[in-house]
């Protein structure tokens, strides 16, 4: 681990004797007190997560006509001055290089944060469509990102940050202070609590962090709780649901694709809408509490008719849940598998998404609070 | 009576011909919150050596090897709803399954000492 990169918070973890592990090129926290209790905090109350591994990129420039466009899933001109849109960046067979977040900082200003191990390849990739005048920036390094998650933490925010944190919608953003520095407040996440991403600069992390930290309702929430929160509601993960071999068509996600613009794969991604695909996602429950785990096989009777792109225990549902890459027409709500790896069998049915349906992520918040 | 462990991390408590399995402390800490205990039936017969239940984590799961051989004459079924029982009492209330030993065979296995001892040698 100790070629792996450290964010600004790795004092703060190893103080607080977090368990760190190597993550996409990183050394970062998995668990603090424990996965579950930090799944369960987070459903209930606030938890932080250091998320300074994410990578960041700032654009500068004409977005019609620079070329950016072309390696975009959504029309990125479409997306309002002080909205974020989720999508993907697509490689010209259809498959995901990153999925990634665009804010429109301005008319001719964008950030886009994309995931940790694949911020360096996404960086040059983009950079190949780019001509003209344009700035584009990696500014991962010298960016902070912590994530502020719960169903208290619009009371966290307001308490920590000035802001019109009652009016602020989901995937909409403003900027605040902290310290007399300038940062940038997202209403987004990943784990579908009411939640907020703080991007500010680096040397800002430890402060904030220790200042969120010193209400009583906040803890801190390691990679592990995050994985069974973001699944726990149905979000893929890059590298698991996501890839540059899975089209996001196949991964389920055609509702995060404009299939009215044209880019580096429309045509695909066009042609696999209309006539489906030999590959289709699915969601799965266990019968039992049995953990289905990514890699393992998914059968139907002796059928092998695909894998667990992602598999955990729920906390919430006290189950085994999971999402598959399976043949199509075994996705039908209801659909009997069979998750087998080794000694290991569990029964299965396919089920809709959200697992977990009380999440407060998108609630429209009422009265002061 | 008497207690034997391992290396790969059970525990037997040892009185009469009836021995009484689980995993260690140190296995239960190394694997996190655990979530499932896939648990014997009563009757099995089980062998030194060879995997007879396996524990889930929320990180791993981990097969579970009979430290001696006999036949299971008693399961905690609590383990069904409640596997972090595991967690808080490995080695106590978290017990797994209790056998009548066909051979009691102390090879390879490690006294409490010698496994504190292994244990410290690990991570």
């Amino acid at each position: 681990m100790s070629e792996d990169k450290k964010t600004p918070l790795y004092q703060s973890h190893v103080n607080s004797k977090a368990k760190m592990v190597p993550f996409g090129g990183w050394c970062m926290p998995i668990q603090y007190e424990g996965i579950i209790a930090e799944t369960e905090h987070c459903r209930t109350s606030v938890s932080i997560f250091d998320t300074c591994h994410m990578g960041e990129f700032r654009f500068k420039g004409d977005i019609v006509n620079s070329g950016i466009e072309a390696a975009i899933s959504f029309p990125i001109s479409k997306v309002p001055v002080g909205k974020c849109k989720y999508g993907f960046l697509m490689n010209s067979s259809g498959g995901v290089v990153d999925d990634l977040i665009v804010y429109r900082i301005a008319e001719d200003e964008l950030m886009m944060v994309v995931n940790a191990a694949t911020c360096d390849n996404d960086f040059k990739y983009m950079s190949s469509f780019l001509s003209g005048d344009y700035i584009f920036e990696n500014n991962s390094d010298k960016t902070s990102k912590i994530d502020v998650q719960g169903p208290l933490s619009k009371e966290v925010m307001k308490l920590f940050f000035d802001g019109d944190f009652d009016s602020m919608k989901y995937f909409g953003f403003i900027y605040s202070k902290y310290q007399g520095q300038d940062i940038l407040i997202s209403r987004t996440g990943y784990t579908g609590e009411l939640g907020y991403e703080i991007y500010s600069d680096v040397s800002l992390a430890e402060s904030m962090w220790d200042k969120l930290l010193s209400d009583e309702r906040v803890k801190p929430a390691g990679l592990g709780a995050r994985d069974i929160l973001r699944l726990e509601i149905g979000l893929s993960l890059y590298g698991q649901e996501l890839n540059e071999k899975i089209t996001p068509v196949e991964a389920g996600l055609p509702f995060f694709v404009d299939f009215e613009k044209e880019f580096v794969s429309s045509d695909i991604l066009k042609e696999q809408k209309e006539k489906g695909t030999e590959r289709v996602k699915i969601a799965f429950m266990a019968e039992t509490r049995r953990s289905p785990r990514h890699d393992f096989e998914i059968y139907s009777g002796d059928e092998l008719i695909g894998e667990v792109t992602s598999g955990v225990f729920s906390p919430m549902l006290k189950k085994g849940i999971g999402l598959g890459l399976v043949k199509a027409g075994y996705d039908k709500i209801g659909t009997d598998i069979q998750i087998i790896s080794g000694r290991s069998k569990i029964d299965a049915k396919v089920c809709e998404l959200p697992f977990y349906k009380n999440g407060t992520a998108r609630k429209k918040i009422i009265g002061a609070g | 009576m008497s207690i034997f462990y391992t290396k790969e991390h059970e525990w037997i408590k040892v009185v009469g011909d009836k021995g009484t399995i689980g995993i260690s402390t140190y296995a239960a800490d190394q694997l996190g919150d655990i979530t499932f205990v896939e648990l014997p039936e009563v009757g099995d017969e089980i062998e030194k050596g060879e995997i007879f239940c396996s524990v889930e984590s929320v990180k791993a799961a981990s097969d579970i090897y009979a430290p001696m051989s006999g036949v299971i004459t008693d399961i905690n079924d609590e383990l069904e709803s409640a596997p972090e029982t595991v967690n808080d009492s490995a080695e106590d209330t978290g017990w797994i399954a209790k056998i009548t030993i066909i051979d009691i065979d102390e090879e390879e296995l490690l006294t409490t000492e010698e496994y504190d001892a292994y244990i410290e040698t690990l991570d």
